[in-house]
Formats: structure tokens, sequence, C-alpha cells
């Protein structure tokens, strides 16, 4: 090969360096605080959560900083435990959901047209129920109220939204000519699928499975609320608001508390991911 | 010495519309070849035979005497190591989310090239006049035309025998034009180029054989200066007058 650096033009691109972005920072705090309150109740809570430690219903104090419920439990010592149930619920639904759901996806991407109508009408009637009441008759079918099956059916349910997203995605992928040119430099179609699809759909991804994981720690709730999800001594934060339903009017913190738990952890799970998202993306480096 | 020789090919949809209808033709190693025709008059899908993307409906395309066949893994592995292309838009050629070192170097790693691949990309690099810090950029901090040396870069890093150019510079202003075809001029001392274009004066410059597409149909074929100076074919001859020119100085 000859040499002809001399007579080119400089490069004009400039690397410029990674700022964090503040949604991946704020994100991250509240999710590392979420994370770390649901580890610390593997080792050490405030009080046994299932001994009556004070008087019923009592109101936030230096003893009980969230209060106690209806049998004189402490809530803050219920909120911390179920923070590891939720965490544990929208991890895991996400991580079946986008098992299940990446791989149909990716599947549906590269079959056959007759194929792909077939996927997308399945994706179409699966998405056409709602999450929680295919959710409700896994766990309905599975015949036992367990946290493992509420994560499980929370994931199968979820996947199909995944699967119709990561088809849409990827079929935009595969059209573009980097993939001809991949196709022409002698990658496989797994290999693209890993160096070229799936780096090029998670951005995109990601943001959903973020959203995913805030639908599954509330459809555990709902599952908790009718009693199909995690099962007593589980102090799951659904469960919590529907044990709090009768007293809302005398003692609103036991539906306050677990409440605002729930949407913080959902904001911050929804900030980390776009905040990953934008951190990762080489192409908001040194945009020309 | 022929290298690529394209036998009675045709190549029609399943509706039946025609879009090549038996061409034939041939590829000299060292013998940069231009295909020119309009739009619509079938170079790209000359171009994907020729690259293995799709199967001609009749007759054959063969690598040194040898049949062209997508299903042969083997032999596609090594058909790749030989055949290399660059695309029309640099825009698109090129893998937003990979760095240009990866670009580059995926040929060699996707053929498995025995090779020290960081020195390889650097010399490519090299070849194509980019600096060799280029490689840890990412193709949007570089113009359009720096895109397009990187992908010849990645068509040239396995030291291919045949780098297929489809309109590599349509999507370029004219003084970057310029700069790619000399490039390109530079670059065939070490690989041959077939380069698919509807612009007959890029072709002049770079191919000194010629053949002229119309309707799939092959219409006119040969030397490059013989059929400028002298074209058979009335569409050959609208293809020249068509060639847009400067208005003499007043």
């Amino acid at each position: 090969m000859n040499g002809t650096a001399g007579s080119m033009p400089q490069t004009e691109g400039k690397m410029t360096r990674r700022t964090i972005p503040l949604s991946l920072i704020v994100g991250g705090v509240i999710v590392g605080l979420h994370l770390l309150a649901g580890l610390l109740t593997l080792f050490w809570t405030p009080y046994d959560p299932t001994a009556m430690v004070g008087g019923r219903l009592a109101g936030p104090s230096l003893a009980h900083w969230a209060g106690t419920d209806r049998l004189g439990r402490d809530l803050f010592t219920q909120i911390l435990i179920g923070a590891r149930i939720a965490i544990e619920v929208g991890s895991g639904a996400v991580a079946i959901g986008a098992a299940i759901g990446v791989t149909l996806g990716i599947l549906a991407a590269f079959a056959t047209r007759t194929l792909d109508d077939v996927f997308a009408a399945a994706f179409d009637i699966l998405i056409a129920f709602p999450t929680l009441l295919v959710a409700m008759l896994i766990v309905a079918a599975s015949q036992t109220a367990s946290l493992f099956t509420a994560v499980l059916a929370i994931g199968i349910a979820g996947s199909a939204i995944i699967a119709r997203l990561t088809r849409i995605l990827a079929k935009r992928v595969l059209s573009m000519d980097y993939i001809v040119a991949a196709r022409v430099a002698g990658s496989s179609w797994p290999s693209i699928v890993v160096v070229h699809v799936l780096p090029n759909i998670w951005p995109t991804l990601i943001v959903n499975l973020a959203l995913q994981f805030g639908l599954a720690a509330m459809a555990e709730s709902s599952l908790s609320y009718l009693g199909l999800g995690a099962p007593p001594p589980n102090a799951s934060w659904g469960r919590l608001l529907q044990e709090a339903q009768g007293t809302v009017y005398t003692a609103p913190f036991g539906a306050i508390a677990p409440g605002i738990a729930l949407v913080t952890l959902v904001i911050g799970v929804n900030l980390l991911a776009d905040g990953l998202r934008a951190f990762a993306d080489p192409t908001r480096r040194g945009r020309r | 010495m022929s290298f690529i020789t394209v036998e009675n090919v045709s190549f029609a949809y399943r509706s039946g519309r025609t879009i090549l209808d038996s061409l034939n033709l041939t590829i000299e190693k060292g013998r940069n070849l231009g295909i020119v025709g309009e739009s619509g008059s079938g170079k790209t899908t000359l171009l994907r035979l020729l690259l293995g993307l799709a199967q001609p409906s009749a007759g054959r395309i063969l690598l040194d005497g040898q049949i062209l066949d997508t299903r042969n893994r083997a032999f596609m592995g090594g058909f790749r190591k030989r055949v290399q292309a660059v695309f029309q838009d640099p825009y698109s050629s090129l893998d937003p989310r990979q760095s240009v070192f990866n670009i580059v170097a995926e040929p060699l790693r996707a053929l498995k090239v025995q090779t020290d691949i960081e020195s390889a990309v650097s010399e490519a690099l090299a070849a194509v006049g980019l600096p060799a810090d280029a490689a840890r950029r990412y193709p949007h901090e570089f113009s359009g035309g720096q895109r397009q040396r990187i992908a010849i870069a990645r068509a040239i890093v396995a030291r291919p025998d045949l780098v297929l150019a489809d309109e590599i510079v349509s999507a370029l202003d004219l003084s970057t034009r310029i700069l790619i075809v000399d490039l390109l001029k530079t670059l065939s001392t070490s690989a041959t180029f077939a380069v698919v274009s509807h612009d007959i004066a890029l072709v002049a410059l770079l191919c000194p054989d010629i053949i002229i597409l119309e309707k799939g149909r092959i219409v006119e074929s040969g030397p490059t200066e013989r059929v400028l100076k002298d074209p058979a074919h009335p569409y050959t001859r609208r293809l020249l007058a068509s060639t847009p020119r400067l208005p003499p100085p007043v």
C-alpha cells in the first residue's frame, strides 16, 4: 500500500471528554440508595419486621421514622425490605422479559416475510392483553403465589412489548449499508447481531427496559395488592399499600411511605437508564 | 488474466421483472473496469451479484474459474478475502457505534486474516491519508470525504485483489471527489477496482476498460478511450452528451 498521507487533509474531528449526564448521577444515587437499603436488610433491620414494636397506626417519630402499621409493626423496616423485593422483582422480570423479548425480536427481524408477519401478529395479540392480566393468568395457572412466580409472570407478560420494539429497531439497523458492508467484510449473522445490531438498538431498548422495570415493580405491587404476589411475611410495597387501604384516612402515612418509595425507585431507574444511554453514546462526543 | 467472469447472467425478481439480461463480462487483474449506466440500468444489482449478496436467476459468475457459490462457506471465506467493496453513502456505510479501528479491522477479524491487526489498520489508514489517531475516533467525528476514506481503508485492509466501488463519490462535494479519485488512482497499483457509476467522467479517469449498461443489458464495452472517442451505441452517445461541461470563458 502506498502512503498518501502527505497529500491528505487533516482530520477535523476533535476528541472531547465524556461528560457524565446529570440524569446518570441523580438516577444512580436514587437507585443506589434503594439498592443499599435492600442489601442492608439481608444483614440488619431497625426492628424485627414481624414483631409488634409500637402502638398501632402510630405516626412518624424518632423511634419509628415511618410510623407503624395496624399491628404495631415498624413501617420503615418493612419499606426497607420492600426495596429489596421491588429491586428483585424489577430486575428479575426485566431480565426474563429482555431474554425472551430480545431473542424473539431479533429472530423476527431476520425471519422471512411470512414468518415475520406471524411474529408481529403474535406480539400484537399478546400486547393487547394488559400485562397485569397476563401475569395474573400465569400466577393462577401455576397455582402458587410466590415471589418467583410473580417475577416469572411479570417478565413473560412484558416480553411481548420488548420483542416488538426489538423487532422494529433491529429491522431498521439491518437495512443500513454498514450491515451490507459487514456481510461483505465476511462477518457471520451471529457476529453481525452482536457487533452491529445489539449496540445500535440498546440505547432505545434500555430506556424501554427501564420503563419495564417500573412497570414490573408496580405490577408486583398490584399482584401483592390482589394477594397474588409475594406472600406474607414478605413486606412488598404492594402489600403495604393493600394493608394501608382501610386506614388511609386515619393513618395516611401507611400508604404514603411505600407509595413514595415506589415512585422514587421508578423515577430513579428511568433517570439511570436515560443517563446510561446518553453516557454510552459515542455519537454525542465531539459531534461535527 | 481473467479474474472474474460473468457468463450469461440474468437477474429477475419473483414478480418477473427483469433487472439484468444475459450479461457477459470479465474483470481482469490489474485493469480497472468502469460499469456505467443511468439509474435503473442494473448497476447496483450487478454489484450485488458480483459481491455474492444475491444469486443470479440464470447464468454463473466465476472467480478464477470457480463458480461463485454463496452457499459454500469455505469458498465464500476465500472469496471475501479477495473481493471487497466500498459503498455509495459514507454516512450509512459506517457503523456509528464502532470506533474507526473496529470498522477497519472488521474484515481482518471476520475473515481470520493472520496478521497484526493493529499495524494492518494503521497501514490501511495511512494508505488512505488518515492519521493513526483516527483509529480511536468515531465516524461522526469525520467529514464525508474522510468517512469515505475510512470505508476505503476497510475495503483494502485485507489486501483484496478486487475492490468494487459503488458510486463512491456521488455523495461528496466536487473538491473531495477529486481527492478520492486521486486516492483510488494511487491504490490501483495494489488492487483492481471495478467502479460502478453513472458518472462517465469519473470512470474515464480511473478505468482503462468500460461497459455501458442500459436497462439491464450491456450495450457497449471496450477500452474507455475508444468508447469515449467513438461511441458506437446511441445510448452511449446520449450519456456522453449529458455529461455536464463548464461554459467556455467569456
